[in-house]
């Protein structure tokens, strides 16, 4: 049962290895999904993880991400080292980007990565100091009536 | 409709997943942007993209989609391909651009992740 379950994870990304860029997400998608946790909790997750591993790997230099789970919460927390987010605000808007074209033949850096992680998170806090990094801490609740 | 239906319809090769061709989907998507495939697909679609590279089919996987349907007649990379293997997600081509795939689907009644 899901509720037994305390566990926490520790990945890496490289920043600019787009060859792998989604790897970790779809490792912690598969740890999930094998818990036996709701297919649509786990989609969400899945989805909130890989738009933040993207940008990471878009836009920094390294990260690491750390997925944990208690009986109540699925907690994904990236940190990356990299040139930070200097307007969170501006950032956080729908089609705001600042991705190259080679980003964009990825099909990626439409400026909507950060609005979808916020629509599929039950809580996202987005911290960022400009020249040290970012960091993503994304929360999605086990139980729909929610709680932390 | 089946995969079946649409190898035939679309008249596509099948590149991996033949065993899978009687499973059902009932909408469908079409994007070469994988961040509005993320933003706004359902489970179970079948996704149609020109984009074949490995990204397509981590998103595809991600979203959970039925299937990949590649237009143009565009094809997976290896690693592409492998990793649907992996995740027994089936990938088809079609030589039909977009249009006319999207068209041809739409006409036998299969709907769009965007409709209700
Ligand atoms: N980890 C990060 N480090 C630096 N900048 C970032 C990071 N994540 C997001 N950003 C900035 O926020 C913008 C918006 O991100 P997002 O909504 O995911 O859209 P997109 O990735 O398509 O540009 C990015 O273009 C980038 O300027
Ligand atoms: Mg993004």
């Amino acid at each position: 049962m899901v509720s037994r379950h305390n566990l926490s994870h520790a990945f890496e990304i490289k920043g600019g290895d787009f060859g792998k860029a989604g790897c970790v997400s779809l490792e912690i998608k598969e740890i999930l999904r094998d818990l036996g946790i709701d297919p649509a909790i786990v989609r969400r997750a899945a989805i909130a993880a890989y738009e933040a591993e993207m940008n990471v790997v878009m836009y920094a230099e390294s990260g690491k991400v750390v997925l944990r789970l208690n009986p109540k919460v699925i907690r994904i927390t990236l940190e990356d080292q990299g040139p930070g987010i200097h307007d969170i605000e501006m950032a956080m808007q729908e089609g705001y980007t600042t991705a190259t074209d080679q980003m964009r033949e990825m099909g990626f850096g439409a400026g909507m990565g950060l609005p979808n992680i916020k629509k599929n998170a039950d809580r996202f806090e987005l911290k960022s100091k400009v020249g040290k990094g970012t960091s993503y801490n994304i929360i999605i609740h086990l139980n729909p009536e929610g709680g932390t | 409709m089946t995969l079946r239906d649409v190898a035939e319809l679309l008249k596509a090769e099948v590149i991996f997943g033949k065993q899978h061709l009687d499973e059902e989907f009932e909408l469908a998507g079409a994007s070469d942007l994988m961040s509005d495939v993320l933003a706004l697909s359902r489970p179970g679609i079948l996704l149609l993209t020109g984009l074949a590279n490995t990204q397509s089919v981590r998103t595809a996987e991600i979203v959970e989609a039925k299937a990949i349907v590649y237009v143009r007649g565009r094809r997976p990379s290896q690693e592409g391909l492998e990793l649907a293997e992996k995740n027994k997600m089936p990938i088809l081509s079609t030589k039909f651009l977009m249009y006319k795939a999207c068209g041809l689907l739409y006409g036998r009644g299969v709907r769009g992740m965007g409709d209700r």
